[in-house]
């Protein structure tokens, strides 16, 4: 993917940056469709290119506002699996297996 | 022209625990479909990921055990990409901050010791499996799988042969077994290793254009993937060609690589923090906790072993071979109380040889520690002669009772006593006077005859060292 500079505001996206998103999100999109979405996705880098604007030198990204860190739990096993209520929301299965469209040439 | 080889590893080491890394499912191998992946590992809508805390520390005991830094604070990130045995079209990985960071292993090879980098360890889930075998045009999907803790272990590009590869992916399975946080079962996928593969002219310091191996399930493919693949890309460069960045995948069937045409789309994973996850944030005592708790390391076992029972580095290397086998070789020392160069040389040979037969790993092993001590402790004292040893050792395999209890039902105890043995030699002398002759006439070599004859008279019950001195006391003219 083209690489999209964000920080000195050449936020617009094309018609062949969406096609390549939505390839990647396997999302079939229609011509206009893609040119909405060119605009929308431009807005939301506009915004982006906002925040960068920022001066944050020194500043400790933040991935999680939770600064209390993860909670862990025990390696217990509990016996919770119902293969046959959870396979019966698929579309199709076999043997105990989920069924999809062959993925291999 | 002068090739190098430059190899890096990553090695994905299945954690050893009893529920998956973010759900409580069950990780145990072979079961049938389905039927340990629930709601979390079947991405159903609505459910959240809930760290397993022993994978945590499993991955900090890693890290102390190679010298590496063990951050403080790491973050897991998604890495999407659609495949069907990944439900929720991502997988939960570590991009950015892994858990652990810098470490190195000291390998050996017959060129002697070298250091290998080991770049970072970061912990991730396993996808579930797909299976295209008969099913009419659809694929199989079974993700009991799916969750399953992994530690991805990345190695510098620092080795230079297939054979330092080896010895670096032998030492790195030693070692997750001593630190009890991976069986190291390859059959099983336990620990499975990609190769980083790409040669370059002799002197240049630019790396070439690399290959990834994939696919490569035991010790001798790894050796053998990468020597096939050092081939065909110096083949290749020497015809003017270029190596194509690529995935391939190893065909041990016909011992060569091949390229992954449907992977060849350039992967753009997209990988951003996994906002179900907060940052994973480790205290220093939990740290000291995980080093406090750290068992013997392998190379320190090595030395320990050598220096206290005066081993050969050979033998000390062997017996620590596993964390197993040297407790084993330690449990009948202190229970046989006999020279433990004696111990080592039977837990090496005779046991070693029979475990490899049937296929048996020491764990398993039809003789225990204190049995076999109870044999050695006869060994040692007289009662039975190392040859009719083996004897006892085998009907003690066979399940025939403890040492004593063989001896004394086949009647192997040694003949050690003096005037029984000097009534045999009588005998045997008697009935050989044309060799008595020789020897008197000065052809020593006739005595290991006469040695051999009185060990048959006695059926190999008469005690050798007994037999050499009543013989030349008798023969002397």
């Amino acid at each position: 993917m083209r690489r999209i500079n964000v920080a000195i505001g050449l936020t617009a996206l094309d018609a062949k940056d969406i096609e390549k998103v939505a390839h990647l999100a396997r999302l079939g999109l229609s011509g206009p469709e893609r040119e909405a979405y060119a605009q929308e996705l431009s807005r939301i880098l506009d915004l982006v290119s906002q925040m960068n604007a920022v001066a944050t030198d020194g500043v400790e990204p933040m991935t999680h506002p939770d600064a209390a860190g993860l909670r862990l739990r025990s390696d217990a096993v509990a016996d919770e699996i119902d293969r046959e209520r959870l396979l019966a929301v698929a579309p199709q299965t076999r043997d105990g297996l989920y069924l999809v469209p062959r993925v291999i040439e | 022209m002068e090739w190098e080889t430059v190899i890096g590893l990553e090695v994905h080491a299945q954690l050893k625990t009893r529920s998956k890394i973010f759900s409580a499912s069950p990780t145990a191998y072979g079961a049938a479909p389905n039927t340990q992946a629930n709601v979390v590992d079947a991405a159903f809508p609505g459910v959240l990921p809930v760290l397993n805390g022993e994978v945590v520390r499993m991955a900090a005991r890693f890290g102390l055990a190679i010298g590496a830094t063990v951050h403080t604070r790491s973050v897991f990130a998604r890495k999407n990409y659609f495949y069907p045995d990944l439900p929720k079209g991502y997988q939960i990985s570590q991009y950015e901050h892994p858990i652990v960071e810098r470490g190195r292993l000291v390998i050996t090879t017959p060129a002697g010791e070298k250091t290998i980098g080991i770049t970072r360890a970061h912990l991730e889930e396993d996808a579930g499996k797909s299976l295209h075998e008969d099913m009419d045009g659809f694929t199989g999907i079974d993700l009991n799988r799916a969750g399953t803790p992994l530690l991805e272990i990345v190695s510098e590009p620092d080795m230079r042969s297939a054979t330092e590869a080896v010895a670096y992916l032998k030492t790195l399975h030693t070692l997750v077994r001593y630190l009890d946080i991976c069986d190291g079962n390859m059959q099983e996928g336990s620990f499975r290793c990609d190769a980083n593969v790409s040669v370059r002219p002799f002197g240049q310091a630019r790396f070439g254009t690399r290959a990834e191996l994939k696919n490569i399930n035991s010790f001798r493919f790894v050796e053998r993937a990468i020597d096939y693949e050092v081939r065909r890309q110096i083949a290749l460069l020497s015809a003017g060609g270029q190596v194509r960045q690529e995935t391939r995948l190893y065909d041990s069937a016909r011992d060569e690589t091949r390229s992954m045409r449907s992977k060849e789309e350039a992967n753009d994973y997209r990988y951003f923090p996994d906002p179900d996850l907060p940052a994973l944030v480790l205290t220093e005592a939990f740290l000291a906790e995980v080093k406090d708790a750290m068992p013997e390391l392998p190379d320190a076992k090595r030395r320990r072993l050598g220096a206290e029972y005066g081993l050969s580095a050979y033998d000390a290397g062997v017996l620590t071979a596993s964390r197993e086998l040297a407790q084993y070789y330690e449990d009948a020392v202190a229970a046989a109380g006999v020279d433990p160069k004696l111990v080592a040389n039977w837990v090496t040979g005779e046991l070693a040889a029979r475990l490899n037969e049937d296929g048996l790993d020491i764990t398993n092993s039809r003789v225990m520690a204190p049995a076999l001590a109870g044999l050695l402790r006869r060994i040692a004292d007289g009662t039975v002669s190392g040859k009719a040893a083996k004897d006892v050792f085998e009907a003690m395999w066979a399940g025939e009772g403890d040492a004593d209890a063989v001896i004394a039902a086949r009647g192997l105890r040694q003949i050690s006593d003096d005037f029984a043995i000097e009534e045999v030699v009588r005998q045997v002398i008697a009935a050989n006077p044309k060799q008595l002759a020789q020897y008197r006439s000065g052809e020593e070599k006739v005595f290991t005859f006469f040695v051999g004859q009185t060990m048959k008279a006695s059926r190999g019950k008469a005690n050798p060292a007994k037999v050499n001195e009543i013989l030349k006391r008798l023969l002397a003219p």
